[in-house]
């Protein structure tokens, strides 16, 4: 479209004015953008509370939706369901794969007992959730992967604290709003959790590479022992996971490890549990920013 | 009259006997729309790639290039400092990058007053490609091929999806001044 004569302010000395300021406002806008840039760059956790109220703000919208979505979806799985094999089908389907992940969870905590009862009796008791709520929302258009839950610092949610789906991890929270909390979702870029092979002892990193899917890299270089269809599940260093919870699935073998797809995949969760940080001392003593920490 | 013309007594915006504008309206729609658009990406779930186009910010070229003159060329502090609550990005990004990409439309101007929709969507593809790329460097992770590849798809859809935005817009300016009855 043609532009308007607003832009020739001709005589008027106020128009003349006017423009200028517009332009002078416009170039300082700029520079105070650069400047919290740079400051957010530094200190992330900086506008952490002016987002966590941003969120709350807008947390009753993302809930039902989150409420709609999941209806509608399921909604759709039994019409899918029915139009192949009746509406069953779908849950057995859903069940048992979960079954399966299961299965090899239950693997790897016999592993673990084996190894513990070497150990002094070490015992550990069940782990009761902070919060059981909905994942409400991500910010799908950013290169970053953070997602939202319908609970925060009012149900007791703290930073760091490990969020699990039924079917295993998905991230971890980051900041806490009163009523919802932003969380860091395995995909991302900076997130890096500690992993072992279900079936032994093969410890790696699990680094998100940004694109969906998780790097696999083994701490002990040498021969890549890994195989496709391996699942990996949390070894508990670190501290905030508790070991033995679903992560990845090796989906390609690389030369340092592998490529390997999410078990519990964000866009197929709706309700997440928050767990209590699994060793808080220990987490504490390892507080280095993991870029630092885990950089070779 | 209206027996020659039916449409002699009204124009685009509806009946002109007694009836005006919403100074409401006329204010609101825009900053609105494109605050509404901010928020909107953070509703469906799809997390695994950053799939859903930056609707703020093309909501905001959107009104810049169909409607020039209507958003001051300031109008990306306010307007960046919103959809910085809840894009994800660090905190500043956008009100660097929407004032930066208002200035530099307004310079565009400057050169090319007459354009037509080609162009527009031309200047528009151009301007959101470089501000994903930008945001994939500054997104305060480390960029990687990976998440550049990643990006494509997005980029894709955001040059798709202008077209469609602009027709919305001039949609949202129709209704920002439709006459209502006054007494």
């Amino acid at each position: 479209m043609a532009p308007t004569g607003q832009r020739r302010s001709g005589y008027s000395r106020r128009a003349q004015y006017n423009l200028f300021t517009g332009y002078i406002v416009a170039g300082i806008g700029a520079l105070i953008g650069a400047v919290l840039l740079v400051l957010s760059f530094f200190q992330p956790q900086l506008f952490g509370g002016l987002r966590g109220a941003a969120a709350d703000g807008v947390s009753p919208a993302t809930e039902t939706s989150a409420t709609v979505r999941t209806g509608s979806k399921s909604i759709w799985d039994s019409i899918s369901g029915y139009y192949r094999a009746g509406s069953k089908n779908a849950e057995l389907k859903r069940e048992m794969e979960i079954a399966r992940i299961r299965l090899a969870e239950a693997q790897a905590v016999e592993q673990e007992n084996l190894r513990l009862k070497a150990l002094l009796g070490l015992r550990e008791e069940d782990i009761e959730p902070v919060a059981v709520t909905r994942l409400v929302g991500s910010t799908a258009s950013s290169t970053r992967r953070f997602a939202y839950v319908g609970a925060g610092s009012d149900q007791g949610v703290e930073v760091g604290m490990p969020i699990r789906s039924p079917r295993g991890v998905v991230g971890r929270v980051l900041e806490t709003g009163s009523d919802s909390a932003r969380i860091l979702l395995l995909t991302d870029t900076e997130s890096v959790l500690p992993v072992r092979r279900a079936s032994d002892e093969v410890v790696a990193f699990a680094e998100g590479r940004g694109d969906g899917l998780l790097r696999i890299r083994l701490i002990n270089l040498g021969i890549n022992p890994l195989e496709k269809g391996d699942l990996f599940v949390t070894s508990g260093a670190g501290g905030y996971y508790r070991p033995g919870a679903a992560v990845a699935i090796l989906v390609e073998k690389t030369d340092d490890g592998g490529l390997a797809r999410m078990v519990s995949d964000p866009a197929a969760t709706d309700f997440v549990s928050i767990d209590p940080i699994f060793e808080p001392e220990a987490a504490l003593a390892v507080e280095t920013p993991t870029e630092t920490e885990l950089s070779d | 009259m209206e027996r020659i013309d039916p449409r002699a007594r009204s124009d685009a915006y509806g009946n002109r006997i007694n009836r005006s504008h919403s100074t409401f309206l006329a204010t609101v729609v825009p900053w609105g729309s494109i605050l509404l658009a901010s928020i909107l990406p953070l509703f469906p779930i799809a997390s695994a790639l950053p799939l859903l186009p930056p609707l703020g910010f093309l909501m905001l070229l959107g009104w810049r290039l169909v409607r020039p003159g209507l958003l001051p060329v300031w109008a990306g502090i306010p307007l960046g400092l919103f959809d910085d609550l809840f894009s994800g990005q660090p905190f500043g990004f956008a009100i660097l990058t929407w004032s930066l990409a208002l200035i530099g439309i307004e310079i565009l101007e400057g050169r090319l007053p007459w354009r037509a929709f080609w162009q527009d969507w031309f200047t528009a593809g151009i301007v959101v490609s470089v501000y994903l790329i930008v945001g994939w460097l500054l997104s305060g992770a480390t960029p990687n091929i990976h998440s550049l590849i990643a990006l494509v798809p997005q980029l894709v859809l955001s040059i798709l999806l202008f077209p469609i935005l602009s027709r919305i817009v001039a949609r949202l300016d129709r209704f920002r001044l439709h006459r209502w009855r006054t007494i």
